[in-house]
């Protein structure tokens, strides 16, 4: 610094009234207030989606005083004292002030504070003075702590340890009573009551009360510390597995799976709500500019669908293409592919290949298509859009026309041309987006002619800027806003020429779309043609447009927008070329294709907000000259401020309110696609009309007291009397995979709610569209506005419901309902529930809160809309709490944080909303389809893995340690241990302490494909069937009978024998360390080498362990003595016969149980895993099979049906079941032909059914 | 090209068998059909097994006798009810008389066996210093506090060998006279006392002081004997390779029995007349009736038996064996009810669906 220097630091060293310059995607180390901003305005853009997730760009301001300065602050000369409020967690609140040393003080607001984790943006330099830093910045004090989550099944697990504790209490007061009887019978003998030193014999009593303790360290092992260790080191394994199953790969993202939650991957495998963000998560939160309707005619865009599908296409077959060929293609098959591709790209291409190369190598065409998907700011399928034909046409065969007076000779084709251009003008021009070239800040396009001078002040600027215009609009064929009359001969001239070429084109064009749909049949010749023919005619379309000088940048520009919304829709006024050129305070420039640029002298801009709904922009239009309003705004808001009177006439009024009705009637069909709609409408004000509105606004923003309202009221004043352009349909497009993923899980017994801010038509049409709701769904509304309306509409429905599920008796209560392993096409009936913010607002009252979950509960899927965020996680809250579901909440924004926070999972998306949901959550995904693995098969996994293993260790706890209780009884209670010291503590250290965490590793009962196939088999998980109190108890008494038969063979064998204390332990203990490892094969469904080498690893380090210390320990360990014992018994063929025995005698019971279950009465997943094994073409057959008995219900009423069938050879399952089976059989014949056989299954369904119904 | 580099990002997690999961496993389905051959084989060679050990037990011959007293078999109850404080008196000596209806197939291997006695009692078992044993010098002088209260004698002199074990030391001894010519006069049959104990105890773990002037009472000296012990340690035997800590009644004593009735061998019987075993006749068991048991209601027998590969008499493996195995061919048969039934309803199914 005292080199006048800004000098490089690390974070962790800058402190509060440090000076700190950053640059362009710098990101922002502490709070600061902005001095200074390379931006001539005094503006820094900043993107702060590390805070909020917003990713759009927001403005701050210079501190007020500074922004005129005209050089960069110099610290050395800063004199001012800024006074400001202690450090908070406020993100949207800043007070204070900056006091110069003439004690002038400067107000300081949000608008001049730099947030920490903040990304400077489109701006080369600023700089700030720090005003918290470190642990006082807003976002770290926004950082609460992580929810400390503890996992279902670990809760589960410590009851039970808990149950052992009290065992091992009861086991070692047995062994306390036992001792004490037991020295009372010979308290006198000394051979058993051994003397004290001192020569006293101690009471039984005392003895007793002492050998209490005494059993308790010797059978502590009963309580599985190990356990808990085990488990950790499970869940990292898991966790590995999970973070490298290539499946959860995005190559879009270069990211994977993260989970940064270590202790909760068992709970996947149980979730039982779902509760998922709509934006960003189930769609892709890239906004698709999909329909418009301009003057009462819909322009569907069918081009513009075509292009996404077959951009999708595109892309899968890139993925094939790296999938099979790897890299080496086959040098025939590549020049093919490639052309036919870029066939398919041809009508996207129209657009922008006529301004970057448009000669289509094979080599080039490769390459484009994954180089524009990596684009710095939007992917090609948003900002690309291609014109509809009749629209294009209509478009450009008015442009002459603007020249003609506008307000003479007024047809209505004529006004229908009218209001195309206001309509485009208005998509290009009301709108807050920032212009700017990808990775370049603002200042650089528009400069760049200039870029050597520097940038003195505003003034300049804006000289400069004049300048700039001047220049361009004395090239010959522009028509520059500040001369209307000077441009308008020449190009009205060169117009004239390029309509009649575009309507030659046209044509063309047209067959190119038609080529489009069969591109792969065409040769290669053909395809080549065509694209030469396309690209000649695009250069052809575009040729005046290419030749100006500005124009190649066109191509380049990138716009960066609060909303997507936004920039969607400048870039389909791009699409007919109507493009948005620069934009400063001042001035919009426009870019007509047939104009060439247009500059709007803007005059003012009411910005977005959510209580208005709508946005406007006041310009003065270049070629009328008259002051315009363009507004935008929700379709509802901008219906009820079109101009009832318009002063046209009534003919013209009519004709309004034909439009009107029309866009409404497409609106809602726009709605019903799944469509955000948006409505643009206009004004012309005249110039007094504006003087006086600008002067009471002016008063508005100038007033102190209820600013707001005011302003309010003033933007009332304006946006009245709109006349109707037109309404857009932007798509939010589904992610990939998204409603297959939403299907599985619903099969899997999930219940899926959609918890959305937005409105309920978007979101009701997006829960059809990823199939959250079936169409014959019956659909219930809660939209009420108070209380008890609320109250009384729940309850009727709640009527209603349960008058048609009567028919479903085993359908009972609240969860009763959603745990049944219900066959949904049985019960006839599928309801949805769309509940609105302000009506969840009462049902999460404390008085509705039964009836509400009462109501969800009989409801496939929930739809919220309008939530706010702490709506959001109080319905989590609630639901978790009060139906003791395990919840998992999936949402990508800063809105879903609390909501992750609070379910028992959260999984962030990492998407395009930033990483706030990431950070917040245990797992993070990159796109909502890797859900359904997540939990159908990891989930399943994890689950079942770890609670298998859990058992198992109670299980080989409580057996191993039930030998040295059982022993107690035959050493009068003594706590004698007849196996040596050491080997008790590696027996659970060393030899049995493998293979449980490879079995919680590796242990897979069912294989992926088939968890996918099948989702129904994630029912067992959220049953928590593989560990239920009832199996904890189970294994308990196995354990204990193996134990038994552990102790009982060695000792009936050696009973009586001379055998000592050791060498009685050592059968007993290679007896059991075999039947807890074959325990383990029997319980495996699956051995992998790992699995085997594990096991006979541990077989081998117990025997290589009691062989060494059998040779060399001769008087180690004192009180034991394994010496040579080993050895003797190796030798000996009675301890082998003692083992074998003892093993079989211990394992047959469950071998025998699990044998009989396997044929008897298999589970599900018993059931699914014989389909691992059957070749991929059996494995399609029993998959539908397995489908059809599902449907028909015999999954559950199998084993009746069988004896049914057994006994009487005749199936009872009632008519639908015969006809089914008839069906199958039949198919069955025919098994050449797949699809007969699924229609024919399909009919029979649906038979099926309908007899059900009736 | 490019795009096949570029498609493989910094994240992307291998794609092996091991970390998606796919290694080639074994999936043992278990159910009826898989495990029928198992059940039978199962069976029917623990069948066999059985049926071998349970002929090999049987061929064992095993003889016990009673000597605890109140019984009539001898004169030991004199002995026994000499004391009532359980101990019996000084130098009591009964017999035992037996006899044998047929040749006896040896060798023969006579044990004593003491019942409820619970060497296995924890501070009992624990009560000794296997250093001391080893005969490491120091540990002779200075017991482990295991050993307590037999660690240090009354004069303060360390005790050897210390600890409850050693102290408890069986004492009663036995020999074995036969009736040669029936009603004549009786013959000693020899013992081999030698052998009884483990070669590894009586050679390695088990071992005297060193010897001081060569003398073993030198080495000892400056010891005490355990308190109930009529002699010390280096006069338990006359023989000098048998005496001291490696005295072979002493180490098959010390090694604890695990169970509180259990047999300790005595003798073998493997010479002269007598190495094919015992002929038939009358014979007597000539007790020196030491060790008290009344009061912990313990009895004490003398065992003669012969023995094989499996050891001694154990007719429970044999039956058990058997037990087992029948017990699998008979779930092997319901297993191939369950598997006819449910095969033929599966392929039922299978044409049916």
């Amino acid at each position: 610094r005292k080199e006048k220097k800004y000098i490089d630091q690390c974070w962790k060293d800058v402190t509060v009234g440090d000076f700190i310059r950053l640059s362009c995607n710098e990101v922002i180390p502490a709070d600061m207030v902005l001095l200074f901003s390379t931006d001539p305005d005094g503006i820094c853009h900043i993107e702060t989606s590390g805070l909020d997730g917003e990713s759009n760009l927001k403005q701050r301001q210079v501190v007020r005083g500074y922004a005129e300065q005209d050089s960069e602050v110099d610290p050395e000369k800063f004199s001012s004292r800024i006074e400001c409020e202690s450090p908070n967690n406020d993100l949207n609140r800043f007070r204070g002030f900056l006091e110069h040393s003439n004690k002038e003080r400067v107000g300081l607001s949000k608008e001049n504070l730099l947030l920490r984790g903040c990304t400077i943006r489109n701006t080369e330099a600023v700089v700030g003075i720090v005003v918290y830093a470190g642990h006082e910045t807003k976002a770290m004090l926004n950082n609460s702590g992580p929810r400390y989550k503890r996992s279902k099944l670990e809760r589960r697990a410590n009851t039970d340890v808990l149950w052992c504790v009290l065992l091992l209490i009861i086991m070692c007061l047995t062994g306390a009573l036992g001792h004490g009887i037991w020295l009372s019978r010979y308290e006198n003998i000394h051979f058993f009551n051994i003397p004290e030193p001192d020569g006293r014999t101690i009471s039984p009593v005392l003895a007793g009360f002492y050998m209490f303790w005494t059993m308790i360290i010797l059978l502590q092992v009963l309580i599985p510390i190990s356990l808990y260790v085990s488990i950790e080191i499970v869940k990292l394994g898991q966790i590995y597995f999970i973070q490298s199953d290539v499946d959860f790969y995005s190559e879009k993202m270069d990211s994977t799976v993260q989970c940064r939650a270590l202790n909760i991957t068992e709970d996947l495998g149980q979730i039982q709500y779902l509760f998922s963000d709509k934006t960003g998560t189930l769609t892709e939160n890239k906004m698709v500019f999909r329909r418009c309707s301009v003057a009462g005619f819909d322009y569907c865009h069918e081009e513009n669908a075509k292009r996404l599908e077959s951009y999708q296409e595109a892309v899968s077959e890139d993925e094939d293409f790296i999938d099979t060929l790897n890299g080496s293609l086959s040098s025939t098959a590549k020049p093919r592919s490639h052309s036919c591709r870029t066939v398919h790209n041809g009508p996207l291409g129209r657009n922008h290949l006529a301004g970057s190369s448009s000669a289509p190598g094979s080599g080039e065409g490769a390459s484009e298509v994954p180089h524009s998907r990596q684009a710095a700011f939007s992917s090609p399928i948003e900002t690309d859009v291609v014109p509809d034909t009749r629209l294009l046409n209509k478009f450009s065969k008015i442009m002459p026309q603007l020249f003609t007076p506008l307000d003479e000779t007024i047809q209505n084709p004529r006004l229908e041309i009218l209001y195309i251009i206001d309509f485009f003008i208005a998509l290009a021009i009301c709108n807050t987006v920032v212009v700017s070239a990808p990775n370049q800040p603002r200042q650089k396009i528009r400069l760049s002619s200039l870029s050597g001078i520097p940038i003195k002040s505003l003034e300049e600027i804006r000289n400069l800027f004049q300048r700039l215009s001047v220049r361009r609009s004395s090239s010959p064929s522009l028509a520059s806003g500040k001369e209307p009359s000077a441009g308008v001969p020449n190009a009205f001239v060169r117009t004239l020429s390029l309509f009649s070429r575009v309507k030659l084109a046209s044509p063309v064009e047209k067959e190119i779309s038609q080529m489009s749909e069969s591109p792969l049949g065409s040769s290669n010749s053909t395809c080549h043609a065509d694209i030469e023919k396309q690209s000649g005619d695009a250069g052809f379309a575009n040729g005046k447009v290419e030749s100006r000088p500005g124009q190649p940048l066109v191509s380049n520009l990138c716009y960066e927008a609060e909303s997507p919304d936004e920039a969607a829709l400048v870039y389909a006024a791009r699409a007919y070329q109507c493009t948005l050129q620069s934009r400063t305070p001042e001035q919009i420039m426009v870019d007509f294709a047939a104009l060439g640029p247009l500059t709007f002298q803007l005059l003012h801009i009411l910005p977005f907000d959510s209580v208005r709904k709508r946005m406007s922009v006041v310009v003065r239009h270049p070629l009328s000259n008259q002051v315009v309003v363009y507004t935008k705004g929700a379709d509802s808001v901008i219906m009820e401020l079109l101009s009832v009177a318009s002063p046209e006439g009534a003919s013209l009024e009519k004709q309004q309110v034909i439009i009107r009705e029309k866009t409404q009637k497409h609106l809602d069909d726009y709605a019903k696609r799944g469509l955000r709609t948006l409505c643009i409408a206009k004004k012309v004000m005249s110039d007094t009309e504006y003087a006086e509105w600008l002067r009471n606004h002016f008063l508005a923003e100038t007033s102190i007291d209820n600013r707001e309202e005011l302003l309010l009221e003033s933007a009332m004043r304006l946006e009245n009397k709109l006349t109707l352009l037109g309404a857009t349909g932007i798509e939010d497009r589904l992610q990939e995979g998204v409603p297959e993923s939403i299907e599985a899980l619903h099969k899997a017994g999930i219940k899926i709610w959609m918890l959305t801010g937005d409105k309920q038509e978007t979101a009701v049409n997006i829960a059809y569209a990823c199939k959250l709701l079936e169409p014959d769904d019956k659909l219930f509304i809660l939209n009420t506005q108070s209380k008890d309306a609320c109250d009384i509409l729940m309850n009727t429905i709640l009527k209603e419901l349960k008058k048609k599920n009567q028919a479903s008796p085993e359908q009972t209560l609240l969860n009763g309902g959603s745990l049944q392993p219900p066959v949904p096409q049985d019960t006839g009936l599928r309801a949805g529930l769309i509940i609105t913010g302000k009506t969840l607002e009462f049902a999460l009252q404390e008085s509705l809160q039964r009836q509400f979950l009462e109501l969800t509960s009989w409801c496939q899927a929930v739809v919220c809309c309008r939530a706010t965020p702490l709506q959001k996680s109080e319905v989590v809250k609630l639901v978790r709490s009060h139906l003791r579901v395990m919840t998992l909440a999936i949402g990508d924004g800063a809105n879903d944080v609390s909501m992750i926070q609070v379910a028992d999972i959260g999984i962030g998306v990492s998407g395009q909303e930033g990483m706030q949901a990431v950070m917040a959550s245990d797992f993070a995904i990159s796109q909502f389809k890797h859900l359904s693995k997540l939990l159908l098969v990891h989930g399943h996994w994890c689950y079942t893995r770890l609670s298998n293993m859990i058992l198992y260790f109670f299980y080989k706890n409580v057996a191993y340690v039930n030998l040295l209780f059982w022993y107690q009884f035959f050493c009068g209670f003594s706590g004698t241990s007849m196996t040596d010291y050491w080997v008790l503590i590696f027996f659970n250290l060393l030899f049995t302490s493998a293979p449980p965490i490879i079995y919680g590793v590796l242990e897979k009962d069912v294989s992926a494909d088939t968890l996918m196939q099948l989702p129904e088999l994630y029912r067992s998980g959220q049953k928590s069937e593989a560990y239920l109190p009832l199996t904890f108890w189970i294994t308990l008494l196995d354990a204990f009978y193996q134990s038994l038969v552990c102790f009982f063979v060695p000792y009936f064998t050696y009973q009586g024998s001379d055998i000592d204390i050791f060498a009685f332990g050592n059968p007993l203990n290679t007896a059991a360390l075999f039947i807890i490892l074959l325990h383990l094969v029997i319980e495996s469904k699956s051995l992998t080498w790992i699995h085997m080498l594990v096991i006979v690893g541990s077989i081998l380090s117990y025997f290589f362990f009691a062989l060494a210390f059998g040779a060399m320990c001769v008087t180690c360990n004192p009180p034991s003595n394994p010496y040579r014992i080993m050895q003797e018994h190796m030798l000996d063929p009675v301890f082998y016969l003692v083992c074998i025995l003892t093993t079989c005698i211990a394992l047959l019971p469950r071998f025998i149980f699990r044998v009989l279950q396997g044929s008897l009465f298999p589970s599900l997943i018993l059931r699914a895993k014989h389909f691992d094994r059957l070749t991929p073409e059996e494995r399609t057959e029993a998959l539908k099979k397995w489908r059809g008995s599902g449907k028909m219900n015999q999954v559950t009423s199998k084993y009746a049906d069988r004896s049914a069938v057994k006994s009487g050879r005749k199936p009872m399952s009632g008519p639908s079941a015969v006809f089914a089976m008839k069906s199958v059989s039949s198919c069955a014949v025919q098994q050449g032909n797949l699809s007969v056989c699924e229609t024919a299954l399909d009919l029979c369904y649906s038979k099926s059914k309908v007899s059900k119904i009736a | 090209m490019t795009w096949s580099a570029t498609a493989r990002g910094a994240q992307q997690p291998d794609n092996t068998a091991f970390t998606q999961q796919r290694l080639p496993a074994w999936q043992p389905l278990l159910s009826a059909s898989i495990a029928l051959p198992l059940f039978f084989c199962a069976g029917l060679a623990f069948i066999g097994l059985g049926l071998g050990l349970y002929y090999t037990s049987n061929s064992i011959k095993e003889l016990e006798y009673d000597y605890t007293g109140s019984l009539d078999t001898g004169n030991c109850s004199a002995c026994a009810e000499a004391d009532q404080d359980g101990a019996p008196p000084p130098n009591c000596s009964c017999a035992l008389n037996f006899s044998l209806p047929e040749f006896f197939q040896g060798p023969v291997y006579f044990y004593y066996e003491l019942s409820n006695f619970y060497q296995n009692n924890r501070r009992y078992s624990v009560s000794c210093d296997n250093a001391q044993l080893s005969g490491f010098p120091s540990a002779l002088r200075q017991p482990v506090n295991d050993c307590a209260p037999y660690q240090y004698g009354a004069a303060g002199l360390p005790i050897a060998p210390c600890g409850a074990i050693a102290n408890s030391l069986f004492n009663d001894s036995f020999s074995l006279w036969h009736e040669l010519p029936p009603s004549g006069p009786y013959v000693e049959v020899p013992l081999d006392r030698t052998g009884i104990a483990w070669w590894t105890d009586n050679h390695v773990k088990f071992r005297n002081p060193p010897l001081v002037n060569g003398s073993l009472a030198l080495a000892f000296s400056g010891t005490a004997a355990p308190p109930s012990w009529p002699r010390p340690v280096y006069e338990l035997s006359p023989d000098p390779n048998n005496t001291g800590f490696v005295n072979q009644d002493f180490v098959v004593w010390m090694r604890t029995a695990a169970l509180p009735t259990f047999r300790k061998l005595y003798a073998r019987i493997r010479q002269g007349n007598y190495s094919a075993g015992l002929p038939r006749g009358n014979y007597s068991v000539h007790v020196t009736y030491n060790y008290p048991v009344r009061a912990f209601h313990g009895r004490k027998l003398v065992v003669f038996s012969s023995i094989s590969w499996m050891g001694g008499k154990n007719p429970f493996l044999g039956i058990a064996y058997l037990v087992v195995g029948s017990l699998c061919i008979l779930t092997g048969f319901v297993m191939l009810v369950v598997y006819i039934r449910y095969q033929d309803q599966d392929d039922e199914d299978d044409s049916d669906d």
